[in-house]
């Protein structure tokens, strides 16, 4: 054999190496399982292709749980994972799903509305693959995800995506965002699907009303906030008034008519339910940020996110104690039980009441984790993997 | 769909390409780069990232 011969084979073998070590790094990473124990109000854990057939066997063949009360009520879809790298809303849904007692109502809770996007996360942003919540039982530990559907189940994105049914053209990438997806199509691509099989549940089951849990760069307007469709404008601001005089901040916008393809829009429009979508702050996302990692994803402390606040660049305050995760996972699990209360008091006769479910300041006084129900210990067929 | 299959036959013939480079190539540099090259694209088509 040549010297050429063995030198090509060399430099072949460590390149197939790296290949490996990446390739089972990212394989584990999109493979990581996540328990959800089911609560005791679960009555049933329904797989989202119940809906729309065409999702049986992709990765967005999600977890839907059904929380039922003993008496009749509302019916409300509570969306976490949207954007799984916004992970405050994914961490409300599965408090809710884990920990909610109905006295009343129905409450369907879908943590990882896009799980695709949970799968992938962005290396060239410096993302974590994972991060971990810290509970008396160790930890547990979540994908990190991303904003956009894996490439490895829709891909090729199009020079131009357009969305259905209004032809308004938007960014290429923003065909896999299941927030500019909505209200999708049945044989349309992954992401489009998904928000058609939402839409069947919520026509399907008669929901009265869709909480979608986001989070926001400080850097973006539409920040610590509600945003409504028209036909919501009464309850988002009743639910803003009442939490920013007796827990926190809170905002309230009506959603454009010009901006197709999100849930406070298309929901609103296309079905007869009313959609919300709850912002927090989530420094990890603003450009400005200094080092990208899991510390960052989970105390939201950011020395130069704080600058640019002191330089008046910024919609929404930060100091030196950043924005915690406890912080913002409180501020949707109140959002959500203010909502429920304000529903429940405009419509007597369709209640929907949930107890045991944390509010803001007992998420912030006993962390996250405090409510992450440990798998180990619970009854094997009460644990559902995300 | 059908572009999806397009796109993965287009990955295929990419690798292809840089191993048939890297077979004729005499250049010990220009193989590393090769190589290098072929990582992502090679993890792609395995449906690994």
């Amino acid at each position: 054999m040549s010297a050429a011969a063995v030198r090509k084979i060399i430099i072949l073998g460590l390149g197939l190496a790296l290949a490996a070590a990446s390739g089972v790094s990212f394989h584990k990473s999109r493979r990581l399982r996540e328990p959800l124990v089911a609560g005791p109000s679960v009555a049933s854990v329904k797989k989202l292709s119940e809906y729309l057939p065409a999702l049986r066997g992709t990765a967005n063949d999600e977890n839907v749980y059904v929380l039922e009360g003993p008496k009749p009520g509302g019916t409300f879809l509570v969306l976490g994972g949207t954007h799984p790298e916004e992970p405050a809303g994914r961490l409300a849904a599965w408090i809710l799903a884990e920990n909610a007692e109905m006295e009343a109502g129905r409450v369907f809770v879908v943590p990882s509305a896009n799980r695709s996007a949970t799968t992938v996360t962005r290396p060239g942003g410096a993302y974590p693959a994972s991060y971990t919540i810290p509970t008396a039982w160790g930890g547990q530990v979540f994908r990190m995800g991303d904003r956009w559907s894996n490439p490895l189940d829709q891909w090729p994105d199009p020079e131009v995506y357009i969305h259905y049914p209004t032809r308004q053209q938007l960014a290429y990438m923003d065909v896999r965002n299941l927030n500019r997806a909505w209200p999708g199509r049945p044989g349309g691509t992954l992401t489009e699907r998904t928000t058609h099989a939402l839409v069947r549940l919520i026509d399907r089951e008669k929901v009265d009303v869709v909480i979608d849990l986001h989070e926001a760069e400080l850097q973006y307007p539409v920040i610590s906030t509600i945003v409504t469709h028209p036909k919501g404008a009464d309850l988002a601001a009743m639910v803003s008034m009442v939490l920013t005089d007796e827990e926190f901040k809170m905002g309230m916008e009506k959603s454009p008519a010009e901006l197709r393809g999100l849930s406070h829009r298309e929901i609103g429009d296309h079905t007869k339910a009313i959609p919300l979508l709850f912002e927090s702050p989530e420094p990890f996302l603003d450009a400005t940020r200094g080092r990208t990692d899991a510390r960052l994803l989970l105390d939201g402390r950011d020395e130069f996110v704080v600058k640019a606040g002191k330089h008046g660049l910024l919609f929404e305050k930060i100091d030196e104690k950043g924005w915690p995760i406890d912080v913002r996972v409180g501020r949707h699990t109140s959002a959500i039980l203010q909502t429920f209360d304000v529903w429940t008091q405009d419509h007597p006769d369709r209640p929907v009441i949930a107890k045991n479910v944390p509010k803001y300041k007992e998420v912030i006084a006993r962390g996250t984790g405090a409510f992450l129900r440990d798998p180990a210990k619970a009854d094997p067929k009460s644990v559902h993997y995300e | 769909m059908i572009i999806t299959v397009i796109y993965y036959l287009l990955i295929a013939f990419v690798v292809f390409l840089l191993g048939w480079n890297l077979i004729k190539s005499r250049k010990g540099q220009e193989e590393v780069l090769y190589v290098i090259v072929l990582v992502p694209f090679l993890l792609r088509l395995l449906r690994l990232k």
